[in-house]
């Protein structure tokens, strides 16, 4: 076996220097009932080559070649990644490195995360951000729990417009617990009557944008809520509308949360991603998972170091403020490079792109006497359309020409049935733009 | 190689040694005004204005607290960085119950190919069927090695997938109407298991083990009761050691009406030679980075699958994988009972191709022959280190051991100090203070990918710090030496937290 | 570390480690010596608001050094009236004076002879002297 070091003699050797006679003789102490009197049916090892053939199969199983016809979000954002991201992330002493226990030797992960952290508490207008969560999903529902901790209360409300799958896990999350989930329905495409909200209502979940690209009145729905001393927790799962739009942390919400795979983690079919959650400095203690702060070593030299763990299960045990053990350190390490590469300018020009891409896209749609817009109001890179047809027909055309179209919403907003969420980067241009809205269409002069 | 340390010469020891060595600010702290590492197309779409349709306050004014830098800078800075950490490619990393084994470099490679590292998680299944395949197999594989009939690939991490297990235990206990509120958690258990029976709102309830290291019946036995949904057992244990009542114990709690829950944080120890699912356990997750060679990552990202029994299919994490009669593979959300969604999509794949890749390029034989070596350089670590360590637990052990800093107290020197010695020796130190049974404990878990020579080293190494810490105990209280800090001062961290960067915090 | 010297003879202890002196109707509330060197380098104290009551033995807050964290316990009941606002920024005050600019809370006592179940200075320094040894 490639990966394994030992011959026969140095075997013997070891075994020898034991006092036993076979490798077996060092598992006597497990009951020969519980001893498996067979092989495992799993086939015979396979050699680089023979794996290398097996899995180029299975990946070209998948269809990939989207080229310029990728018109998919919903959670799960397509963006160029530039090649300096994977040479970083392909480093050995990072990917190959453990969770950063001893600060003396794993400088190079703990001042990456210190600059994470300061970089997201800008991008989220938050003082506060940790060293990131599993994903998107995970991150609202460590934030309900959060806000259940610091208010007191154990009520719960999530808008229509967090994303689907978000809901569902902030549900399975709460479930062993004593709270109330509540849903918040959307009027126009974005959030309505948040005056449902009580002082028994610990926060309310509100994506922004949407899952259906709309932008979210955030300012507002803070100081409503805070009148009853209920917070507001903004969960953002596509991170470039961050360089877009205005932080939600600067317009009112006491929680930041979501997803920032945008930044430079590849999509690979939902994960690794990477959660992320910021707050105000007062809610610190109550932060779930890693953080890493600035500190001296004894000659006065500044160095970064895990810090507050006093909140974490290796300490808490059953009253940590989550169960997590393990960031998404890598996702993190590609994310951090990703947004020193591209820096103020080149990020708030990447957002811009993106919304003059969608734009360009929805000035199309709104033309189209076959498709419309299905809600009025402004969008950053995603927005909902309405097709004639049924979304299943067009789809079907546009798979058959290489293109994903969009997200089918029938599934998730049953009054949405006929209609595609859309998404638009800067992986498209003019000319795909119109091919989409050809192949959408039915034109054949595409 | 040398087993004594010279030491008039600090700079010289065991492995480690010092090449250049780079100063390297904060991204805040470097760069020029203008510069960056990007470049976009030209734009081939019309310029609109955003403010046509945003009020100007609700766009977003200049990132100032980003960083301003060339490609170039970008890379050099991240280097620099990479140069100032520990990694299992630099050498033995023998964190006890961690299992930094090697990670293997195909892996990498394929978890990159384009048709996993591109596919849309909500892209239509006719165009993701080999990412789905590819699950079902692993799903096949998962079942094979440990026994469990049913399996889920969702949870991001061990610790989630625990969640999963335990809200199963819950969802099976509730569907009976009967549903119960103690947990059983032994008390050399990692931390996440307490703090997910929490989660679950259960009670825990503290089961102490042997004077032998181990779970005896007769301490279960009056702890079971009406209430008792389950018992969390690691087995091996994080002592190393076979919980040979786990038959016994798993009766009793099925006995009393509850259900077992094994953390599978040490299943590398048993590939190939015994099931969990053979010795009576309900529910499982697996670590694909203890026992599957997915990287760690330097804190992650990990995965940890479930697997069940029979009685606990129906309630396993939604989306489930099916294989219709077509042979054409399907995401099915049918099944009422089940406790939901954990994850965004359906877990982190990237780290299920991993593991795939690994268990197809060992097999059968390969995964039994990684656990035997894991065993093997246990002990033989232990054998050579029982003479000069005090070892809490006399036994022979799996995949890991466990010594402590008992009868050095005359010298000062305690856990810490020879851990951070052990750096200068060219180590990343073992697991300290855990399992928190053992006082002072050094937990080391050498792995199946360390050869004889590289044991042999690290033995001489460790008995090296032992013989310091009689005749030089100052010289293990002030370590490391060698690195470019020395120890950090972790109270000045917590009891001032500077979470984030800011121009006035810049100085020492 | 159960020298006499450390355990001051007119305060009443409990068992969970900490102390009482009493003025009046007042107990002022801390944490032994002893604790505070077993806890290690204070970094954080979590304290009741002002106006809480507390029965005996019931958890009053949260101590925490960099890698351990403890409850603390009221070791008799009565309402709070005043907290040590300086341990927010400087906790390593339980440290430096325990038994002083140390101290924690203060409580007006409702049951008034419950603190004749408390430790004398002898009892307590019998009682970690018989930990030492286990």
């Amino acid at each position: 076996m490639r990966y394994i070091p030992h011959s026969d003699d140095e075997i013997k050797h070891m075994l020898d220097s034991l006092g036993v006679d076979s490798v077996a003789e060092l598992f006597k102490k497990i009951p020969n009932s519980l001893r498996l009197d067979r092989s495992l049916k799993i086939a015979p090892g396979q050699s680089e080559l023979e794996l290398l053939n097996d899995m180029e199969i299975l990946s070209e199983e998948n269809l990939n070649n989207w080229h310029l016809g990728y018109f998919l979000g919903a959670g799960a954002y397509s963006h160029f990644i530039p090649s300096a991201v994977d040479a970083i992330a392909s480093r050995s002493e990072f990917y190959t490195a453990y969770t950063p226990y001893q600060p003396e030797i794993s400088q190079g992960t703990l001042q990456t995360i210190f600059e994470w952290q300061t970089m997201m508490c800008g991008l989220t207008g938050c003082e506060v951000t940790n060293a990131s969560m599993y994903d998107g999903a995970s991150a609202a529902a460590e934030a309900a729990l959060m806000a259940i901790r610091i208010t007191g209360r154990k009520r719960v409300g999530l808008s229509r417009g967090l994303h689907p799958n978000y809901r569902q896990v902030v549900e399975t999350y709460l479930s062993g617990l004593d709270v109330e989930i509540f849903l918040i329905d959307l009027d126009k495409g974005t959030t309505s009557s948040i005056e449902i909200c009580d002082k028994n209502t610990a926060c309310v979940l509100i994506q922004q944008p949407n899952f259906l690209g709309g932008i979210e009145p955030l300012e507002e729905i803070a100081m409503t809520l805070h009148k009853s001393g209920t917070l507001l927790v903004a969960c953002v799962n596509e991170a470039l509308s961050l360089a877009f739009l205005k932080a939600p942390g600067s317009l009112g919400a006491d929680i930041v949360c979501g997803d920032a795979q945008s930044f430079g983690v590849p999509i690979n079919f939902g994960g690794p991603h990477l959660g992320f959650l910021s707050t105000r400095k007062e809610h610190v203690r109550q932060i779930p998972g890693r953080l890493v702060g600035q500190t001296v070593d004894g000659r006065g030299l500044r160095g970064f170091v895990l810090t507050l763990s006093t909140r974490e299960q290796h300490i808490r045990r059953e009253r940590a403020t989550s169960n997590i053990c393990t960031n998404q350190g890598l996702c993190l390490l590609m994310a951090t490079v990703y947004l020193a590469l591209h820096g103020k300018e080149g990020l708030r020009e990447l957002a811009q792109r993106n919304y003059q891409l969608a734009r360009y896209a929805r000035e199309r749609v709104k033309e189209s006497d076959r498709l419309s817009l299905k809600f009025e109001g402004p969008s950053f890179n995603e927005f909902v359309i309405e097709t004639q047809e049924s979304v299943e027909e067009v789809t079907e055309r546009c798979l058959a020409e290489f293109v994903l179209p969009g997200l089918s919403l029938s599934e998730y907003y049953p009054e949405l049935g006929s209609c595609l969420l859309v998404c638009v980067t800067e992986l498209s241009d003019k000319q795909g733009i119109d091919r989409w809205l050809a192949l959408l269409e039915g034109r054949n002069d595409k | 190689m040398t087993s004594k340390t010279n030491r008039t010469r600090i700079d010289a020891v065991g492995n480690a040694t010092r090449g250049i060595g780079y100063e390297e600010p904060l991204l805040f702290e470097i760069g020029s005004p203008n510069r960056k590492g990007t470049q976009l197309p030209i734009s081939t779409v019309p310029e609109y204005n955003a403010e046509d349709e945003f009020s100007g306050e609700s766009l977003r004014d200049e990132l100032s607290e980003l960083p301003e830098l060339s490609e170039v800078d970008v890379v050099r800075h991240f280097t620099r960085l990479s140069t100032w950490n520990a990694a299992v490619d630099l050498g033995l990393y023998p964190l006890g119950s961690c299992t930094m084994k090697y990670n293997p470099k195909i892996n990498e490679l394929v978890a990159r190919l384009s048709g996993f590292s591109r596919g849309h998680p909500m892209q239509p299944e006719q165009v993701s069927q080999g990412f789905l395949r590819l699950c079902w197999e692993l799903e096949t594989f998962l079942r094979e090695i440990s026994g469990m009939t049913g399996i889920s690939l969702q949870p991001s991490a061990g610790a989630q997938g625990e969640l999963a297990g335990i809200m199963m235990i819950r969802a099976y206990h509730e569907s009976r109407q009967d549903p119960r509120r103690e947990i059983l958690v032994p008390d050399s258990a990692h931390g996440t298991n307490p703090a997910s029976a929490s989660l679950n709102g259960y009670k825990v309830i503290a089961v102490p083990s042997g004077e032998d290291g181990i779970l005896h019946p007769e301490t279960i036995k009056p702890l079971l009761n009406a209430e008792t949904a389950g018992l969390m057992i690691t087995n091996p244990n994080t002592l190393g050691l076979f919980e040979t009542n786990i038959q016994e114990i798993t009766s009793l709690v099925h006995e009393a009406g509850g259900l077992v829950y094994g953390d599978g944080a040490n299943l590398n120890a048993l590939l190939g030679v015994s099931r969990p699912g053979d010795c009576g356990i309900d529910v499982m997750h697996f670590n694909l980075h203890k026992t599957f060679s997915t990287p760690h990552g330097g804190g992650g990202p990990g995965a940890g699958p479930v697997g069940v029994a029979d009685m606990l299919i129906p309630f396993l994490p939604t989306p489930i994988i099916i294989k219709n009669t077509e042979g054409f593979f399907e995401l099915s959300h049918d099944a009422p009972l089940s406790i939901g969604r954990l994850h965004g999509f359906f877990g982190n794949a990237g780290m299920l191709i991993r593991a795939y890749a690994y268990i197809k390029s060992l097999g059968a034989n390969g995964l039994k022959h990684c656990t035997e070596m894991a065993v093997l350089n246990a002990n033989y670590l232990l054998k050579r280190l029982s003479s000069h360590y005090h070892v809490p637990y006399e036994s022979s052990v799996m995949h890991e051991c466990v010594l402590s800093d008992k009868g050095l107290e005359e010298t000062g020197v305690t856990t810490l100090d020879i851990a951070k010695r052990l750096i200068d020796h060219g180590y990343h130190p073992p697991t300290i203070y855990f399992p928190l049974v053992v006082s002072g404990a050094i937990m080391i878990e050498p792995t199946e990918s360390e050869s004889l020579e590289g044991l042999d080293r690290f033995a001489d190494a460790l008995i090296a710090v032992r013989e310091e810490a009689i005749e030089e105990p100052d010289i293990l209280l002030t370590a490391p030496h060698h690195t470019r800090h020395n120890r950090l001062d972790e109270t000045r961290a917590a009891r001032n937290p500077i979470l984030r960067f800011a121009k006035e915090d810049s100085g020492p | 570390m159960s020298n006499s010297d450390n355990f001051p003879k007119e305060l009443y202890y409990s068992k969970e480690d900490e102390w009482v002196r009493l003025t009046n109707d007042r107990a002022t509330i801390g944490i032994t010596f002893y604790a505070q060197e077993q806890l290690g380098d204070i970094v954080f104290v979590e304290l009741p608001e002002p106006g809480t009551v507390l029965s005996a033995k019931e958890t009053f807050g949260v101590i925490e050094s960099v890698k351990a964290v403890s409850d603390l316990f009221s070791p008799i009941s009565g309402e709070v009236i005043e907290i040590n606002e300086a341990l927010t920024e400087r906790p390593e005050l339980v440290n430096e004076n325990c038994y002083g600019d140390g101290w924690m809370l203060v409580l007006r006592i409702s049951e008034e002879k419950q603190h004749e179940s408390l430790l004398t200075a002898a009892e307590y320094c019998t009682l970690i002297a018989e930990r030492e040894q286990s």
